[in-house]
């Protein structure tokens, strides 16, 4: 079976997001989740021009343009100044071990695949393959989600799923009309500027970024007698 | 389509200028004056549709038929009678200190921004741009209920955030997996994220990609509808915030969610031709029945123990729109209006007591039929109405979804039943001595202004006692829409 360039290369890419996932959930310091953060929005913005290029949807070059300048430049650009002044570079906290976290990792990967696999073939497009990593990176960046316990992780690993879904929409169907791609984006953009709203009023409040220290702030409201 | 426009620009148009107007009374007033507008225009918009089958606006991007101008209509009316009850009550908020100026106008013009994505969510005829702009209600809601600054406030509305935003994620990733199944037979573009087009191909639509994506859309509305084991946002969302905004979010954008839910579910059935889908919104209805019934009995903020009472309300919606049936899907239609109006009613009433005695703690709020004589009937007879008490609307919506659970699935009335009384016992174990207690403590003197209330309670009684003709008719007319699917399905099961 002949298998084409393009294809070689949006599957090389593919795998290259799986990798960054499973990256972006072993790493230790809030500054290196950024750079894999960033370099997955790279990622995504360059898998989007290469299924521009060959699908012929010219579109498509628009949403790789809003990919680089949103999530490879200014959210990890955005998420940095954050974190530079509310001096919250040390250590990631995990809530698990990273050996038990990258073993749920590995799971999730096979059931994904295990699910999506058998549907991929119902599509013509020659992006099909992705399908089925897409829907693992979306599953890996919700993992990173529950295990964190700063909140500025947690919305790292809330803008990773969107990234995942963007490129689940790259692969599975060549991209989402575009109307619906700026909405997506931006409902992201303005999230992201709530986020960093959040980070301020939750330091000065709490004085932390732990997530615990806010629940603890509900859990009270529900002991008290 | 004139009327339509104008119903969608009035709240966008509105939320702009409110932005600008620093001056609290008069924003309140503008804002009252915006919600009035919108209701007109909604009201004239539904005469124009009812009459006709479905009527597409603006080229095809916006649709409207009886299944969703109904609830513009609703939308539009309590948004409007919350603007009415949000003015004495917000003004008591900013004269104890708990608002500024700024925060008052960021509520306003937020206000009216929810409003504008509640109803382009429910008119838009794009299931891409539907999530879009529940999202978007998402996000104003979210800056509403952080509105006090409070720990407790910031917290809940982090939660809110967070836990909406990842099912709202898994709500896009399925979206992205009907346009994957739609694209390969409609093929690439908007048309194969358009409803109406959707619903003419829906059972040349790939079975096994559709019921993967109901799965994600199941859990991702289902977050936002306030479905155990999702809903840990929804009670402190609902008692942190404004009281304006625990109405709105109660009564309105828990709807949309599951307006968006019922959309997809009639794609899915038409793709899959089995009662899958209807399975698991049951299942998933019977459970958050039960948990938000048990949960009722142990809560000590008032605020938060209706909250619970939402999520089992939407739970039997959610049970009765998955069974499917024209009797079902009437039932749950009405019980999404009265739930509504009653429940918003509630939550007024709540945001006084909570006023006047200065606290939401249950414990501390005694002998409201003494000193605020309205504001403990009013909590009374609400919480009659919505427990499901004969002659209110929901007793009849209730019994409707009973018999046609009876009908169908005679097994589940059991639990449908048990849960319904543990959850009546558990809101009135509360409300009985907050209402007749006795208190040592000096309530405060506070302006109310009790007609939202009565309007509301008026309007679920006269439902229960008859419903308009006319507006029985809309309910079959949708009813009959949301079925079509259905009663395919049911020809070749």
């Amino acid at each position: 079976m002949i298998i084409s360039f393009a294809q070689q290369l949006i599957d090389g890419l593919a795998a290259l997001m799986l990798l960054v996932s499973f990256a972006l959930l072993a790493q230790h310091r809030m500054l290196s989740v950024l750079h894999w953060f960033a370099a997955q929005g790279v990622l995504l913005s360059i898998t989007a021009a290469v299924v521009a290029y060959s699908s012929g949807h010219d579109e498509l070059y628009a949403s790789a343009a809003m990919a680089f300048l949103l999530k490879g430049m200014l959210l990890p650009w955005l998420l940095w100044r954050v974190i530079r002044q509310l001096h919250v570079h040390r250590e990631v906290e995990p809530l698990m071990n990273n050996a038990v976290t990258m073993m749920l990792a590995l799971a999730i990967t096979l059931f994904a695949f295990h699910v999506i696999h058998p549907i991929e073939n119902i599509s013509e497009l020659m992006t099909r393959n992705t399908m089925s990593i897409a829907t693992a990176c979306v599953l890996l960046a919700m993992l990173m989600m529950m295990t964190r316990k700063k909140a500025i992780t947690q919305v790292v690993g809330f803008l990773a799923v969107e990234n995942s879904l963007f490129f689940a929409a790259i692969g599975a169907t060549n991209g989402m009309p575009l109307i619906v791609e700026i909405g997506i984006a931006f409902d992201v953009l303005i999230a992201a500027l709530i986020f960093g709203v959040f980070f301020f009023e939750i330091r000065n409040t709490f004085d932390s970024l732990e997530v615990d220290a806010m629940q603890a702030s509900l859990v009270d409201k529900d002991d008290e007698s | 389509m004139n009327m339509f426009i104008a119903t969608l620009l009035s709240p966008l148009v509105g939320g702009l200028l409110l932005a600008w107007i620093r001056n609290p009374e008069l924003a309140a007033k503008l804002n009252i004056l915006t919600g009035i507008l919108t209701f007109s225009c909604s009201i004239l918009l539904s005469l124009q549709v009812v009459g006709h089958d479905a009527v597409d606006a603006m080229g095809g991007w916006f649709h409207l038929d009886a299944y969703n101008v109904f609830l513009v209509a609703l939308t539009a009316f309590v948004g409007m009678t919350t603007t009415v009850f949000s003015r004495p009550y917000m003004r008591h908020e900013l004269e104890n200190g708990r608002l500024d100026t700024g925060r008052m106008r960021l509520y306003h013009s937020m206000y009216q921004l929810f409003q504008f994505g509640m109803l382009l969510g429910f008119t838009t005829n794009n299931i891409g741009v539907l999530w879009v702009s529940l999202e978007l209600a998402t996000l104003a809601t979210v800056l509403l209920v952080s509105l006090y600054r409070t720990p407790a406030s910031i917290a809940a509305a982090w939660k809110y955030f967070i836990l909406c935003g990842m099912g709202i994620a898994l709500a896009l990733f399925g979206t992205v997996l009907i346009f994957f199944a739609s694209s390969a037979v409609i093929g690439h573009g908007n048309e194969a994220l358009t409803w109406t087009v959707l619903m003419q191909h829906a059972s040349e639509l790939d079975g096994t990609v559709m019921s993967i994506a109901f799965c994600f859309l199941m859990v991702g509305y289902g977050t936002k509808v306030g479905l155990a084991p999702m809903h840990a946002w929804l009670p402190d969302a609902h008692g942190e915030g404004p009281t304006p905004v625990s109405a709105v979010l109660s009564g309105l954008l828990l709807n949309l969610a599951l307006y968006a839910l019922v959309r997809c579910k009639m794609l899915v059935d038409g793709a899959t031709e089995t009662d899958m889908a209807g399975h698991i919104m049951m299942g998933f209805g019977l459970f958050s029945l039960a948990v938000a019934a048990l949960s009722l009995h142990k809560q000590r903020d008032i605020k938060r123990l209706f909250s619970f009472s939402s999520v089992e309300h939407m739970a039997l919606m959610t049970f009765s729109f998955g069974i499917g049936t024209p009797l079902a899907t009437f039932a749950a239609l009405l019980h999404m209006t009265v739930h509504s109006l009653v429940k918003s009613a509630i939550f007024f009433t709540v945001g006084h007591a909570a006023q006047a005695m200065g606290t939401q703690k249950m414990a501390e709020i005694r002998g409201l039929i003494r000193h605020h004589p309205g504001i403990g009937w009013g909590l009374l007879i609400g919480v009659a109405a919505i427990a499901g008490f004969p002659p209110f609307g929901v007793f009849i919506s209730e019994f409707l979804i009973f018999s046609a659970a009876l009908e169908s699935y005679p097994w589940t009335t059991v639990p449908l039943l048990i849960g319904l009384l543990v959850a009546m016992a558990g809101l009135f174990r509360f409300v009985q001595p907050m209402v007749y207690g006795e208190t040592a403590v000096q309530a405060r003197p506070v302006h109310v202004n009790m007609s939202p209330v009565y309007v509301h309670l008026t309007l679920a009684l006269l439902l229960g006692l008859s419903i308009p003709a006319f507006l029985a008719d809309w309910y079959h007319q949708a009813a009959a829409l949301i079925t079509m699917s259905y009663s395919a399905a049911g020809d070749v099961v």
